[in-house]
């Protein structure tokens, strides 16, 4: 029993639960804060002893279950989700309030469910823990705009969990058992030559789920729309989990799945374009994010050692320097008070150390040599090659271009230089830049030292990063995309940055849908009043025929006279008689 | 809009403030790239494609070009985008609040 209460799932969420119901004279805030950093520590140490394999099996309503399966790919996610919460629980001690870091160490918990998960049983379920635990940290940001995000969020966490719940039931109709991983593989194997043809329904349903999570084209809006509602904090918890165990449950469940290239290759390019024109920071982080969604699923597609490796290093720096790029805005967000493009400029003067860190995000999720996703996205692009992919491969080298041209540049230009906006405020505080600093060394110990770090990878590596070849086609693309925006700067080309929101596919929902749902409501208002309109009017014509014959002067209700009763009985027993007569006659 | 006073309200003028060192950093930036662009000259590119006439990946300035192109394109698109995506800043909010009203 102890067991399964220090899995690291298990020991996250309840340990939360445990630190949050706790009161206040019992456990001051001091030692509150140092046991949530001791929890994820702690757990993560635990979980460094543990061998490869099945453990914590159990029995449930006549399905075997299994809390955790280590190999080496959940192996990966659960070093990386640690360092997260870590990282993201020391941001958000900004604030005196410690609901976040609570909540947030809670989904953490149940994202270390999700890649721990040994079937699909025990994945569901800590997907949609997850689900609702994630929206609360949408929430905390207490305002309408928050609330009405969150409800959107959660709307469509709950479609990819129903996509997720009705697959795997169907799955279990087809297999008989709890399906657990081996089994699922085994069947999609089975499905024409390893690619699904979307001819069985319960794989298609589950991609759908996990794709739905992982930002698939149009259904990447609910990131898009609620994360940057969120908090500072809570959307650096945001940002480490969900996306990236969609991107481990891809990887577990569809590798190789030749439809998952193209679809990735869409999501490297389409957000790029919105991420130009978008003028909240944060959402261009998220369209950025999205972007690098895109490389992961292209590299699951493929689906060489190579390549997976590439998808799943990829998700580890991501993590840390997406990370320190929404802390870095958030930081801002704290400061100022808004994000907004079109009103930042000049915070380096304020705020130099963010300046710094946020440079440094900015130069790992370009890529550049040196840093993180030099030697993570290299492996997805080397793999695009090596399986000879020269389209797809072209579009990654214009997303590659394309993401150092509004994450690598636009964030930190217009929110840290640019012209100066006159903005005059503090440094970011303590806890903040703790974090960053921290985020941002392990992400260039990732650049630095990609040897050491390809070692935790799910597959041997026998890659080489720094070649001259790579080092030098990939500084000429990055640095000449860098003058194609001075150019356009210099020129007035650029598209200033402009109060505004674009529309995005969450329009179908939050415009389209929103007017069916209020024809729809005007439509039973509509009904409604006609019809009560109709009742009232048959109620009230009965109660006149009533009235007119039973009421005081109706017929059947009036008081008659007894002289009349007498001659109406008269008048009855003489007709009877009558009848008598003429009956016997 | 902007404020393009470039004196700081503390009175303390920093480097960049100068439109002077500006146009510096985009000098400097030009001269970096004609250095990345003459790298071509002087290693044995690996090349993995011979797509485009054996110019991508292994040709002189691929990169560069695609980068540079690439880049520029990007953003000329997306201005274009904004002639049928741009809403104003409450667009939604407008809808949201007067529908629930």
């Amino acid at each position: 029993m102890l067991e399964f209460l220090l899995s690291p799932p298990l020991l996250l969420m309840l340990g939360s639960v445990a630190l949050a119901a706790a009161p206040r004279s019992v456990l001051p805030r001091s030692v509150l804060r140092a046991l949530l950093l001791a929890l994820p520590a702690w757990s993560l140490w635990r979980f460094w002893g543990l061998d490869l394999g099945n453990h914590l099996q159990f029995d449930l309503f006549g399905q075997t279950l299994t809390l955790m399966r280590i190999d080496g790919l959940s192996r990966i996610f659960v070093v990386i989700f640690h360092l997260a919460a870590l990282i993201g629980s020391i941001y958000s001690f900004y604030v005196k309030d410690n609901f976040q870091p609570l909540v947030g160490l809670f989904y953490a918990g149940s994202a270390l469910g999700v890649v721990l998960a040994g079937d699909l049983w025990t994945l569901f379920l800590f997907w949609e823990v997850a689900a609702v635990s994630s929206a609360l940290l949408v929430w905390v940001r207490r305002d309408g705009r928050a609330l009405a995000a969150g409800l959107r969020y959660l709307g469509m966490q709950m479609v990819s969990g129903v996509l997720l719940l009705a697959g795997i039931v169907l799955l279990r109709h087809e297999l008989g058992a709890a399906p657990g991983w081996a089994e699922f593989r085994n069947f999609t194997g089975l499905l024409e030559d390893g690619g699904l043809g979307f001819s069985n329904l319960a794989p298609t349903l589950i991609l759908l789920a996990f794709g739905l999570k992982a930002a698939f084209p149009l259904l990447h809006s609910w990131l898009i729309d609620a994360y940057p509602e969120s908090t500072p904090a809570g959307a650096v918890f945001l940002s480490a989990f969900t996306t990236k165990f969609a991107i481990y449950a891809l990887a577990r469940a569809f590798p190789g799945q030749s439809e998952l290239i193209w679809i990735g290759g869409l999501m490297t390019a389409f957000p790029i374009f919105f991420a130009v024109i978008e003028n909240d920071l944060r959402r261009v982080l998220a369209y950025s994010m999205t972007n690098q969604l895109g490389f992961m699923v292209v590299g699951i597609g493929i689906g060489t050692e190579l390549a997976i490796n590439g998808a799943v290093a990829h998700a580890f720096a991501d993590i840390l320097f997406k990370g320190l790029l929404f802390m870095a805005m958030g930081a801002v967000l704290y400061r100022v008070g808004h994000v907004n493009g079109s009103d930042l400029g000049g915070l380096y003067k304020s705020m130099p150390i963010t300046t710094g860190l946020c440079i440094v995000g900015a130069a790992s999720i370009s890529a550049f040599p040196l840093f993180s996703a030099f030697a993570t996205k290299s492996l997805i692009m080397s793999a695009a090659a090596h399986e000879h992919y020269f389209w797809l491969w072209l579009v990654l080298l214009f997303a590659s271009a394309g993401v150092f041209h509004h994450a690598g540049i636009k964030i930190p230009f217009f929110a840290f230089f640019h012209h100066d906006s006159g903005i005059r405020c503090k440094e970011a505080p303590r806890s903040m830049l703790v974090a960053m600093v921290l985020a941002a060394a392990a992400s260039m110990t990732i650049g630095l030292f990609p040897q050491w770090f390809y070692g935790l990878l799910p597959y041997p590596v026998d890659y080489q990063v720094y070649t001259p070849t790579h080092v030098i086609t990939q500084s000429q693309l990055l640095f000449f995309s860098a003058l194609a925006f001075a150019t356009l700067m210099r020129t007035g080309l650029y598209p200033p940055e402009l109060r505004s929101v674009n529309l995005d596919a969450d329009w179908f929902y939050r415009r389209v849908g929103f007017r069916i749902q209020d024809g729809l409501a005007t439509a039973f208002v509509a009904l409604h009043r006609a019809g009560y309109a109709l009742t009232g009017r048959l109620a009230a014509t009965a109660l006149a025929l009533a009235q007119r014959h039973l009421g005081p002067q109706g017929l059947l209700g009036r008081s008659w006279l007894t002289a009349s009763m007498a001659l109406w009985v008269a008048v009855l027993l003489a007709a009877y008689l009558l009848v008598f007569y003429w009956r016997l006659g | 809009m902007a404020h393009h006073d470039h004196r700081t309200p503390r009175g303390k003028r920093y480097w960049l403030d100068r439109k002077r060192n500006v146009a510096k950093v985009f000098y400097a930036l030009i001269a970096i790239d004609v250095l990345w662009l003459a790298a071509d000259f002087f290693y044995k590119k690996k090349a993995e494609f011979e797509g485009l006439g054996g110019w991508a990946d292994g040709g002189i300035g691929f990169y560069p070009v695609y980068g540079f192109v690439g880049a520029f394109l990007l953003v000329l698109a997306a201005k274009q985008m904004r002639r049928v995506l741009m809403r104003p800043e409450d667009y939604y909010d407008r809808e949201e609040r007067s529908g629930s009203s």
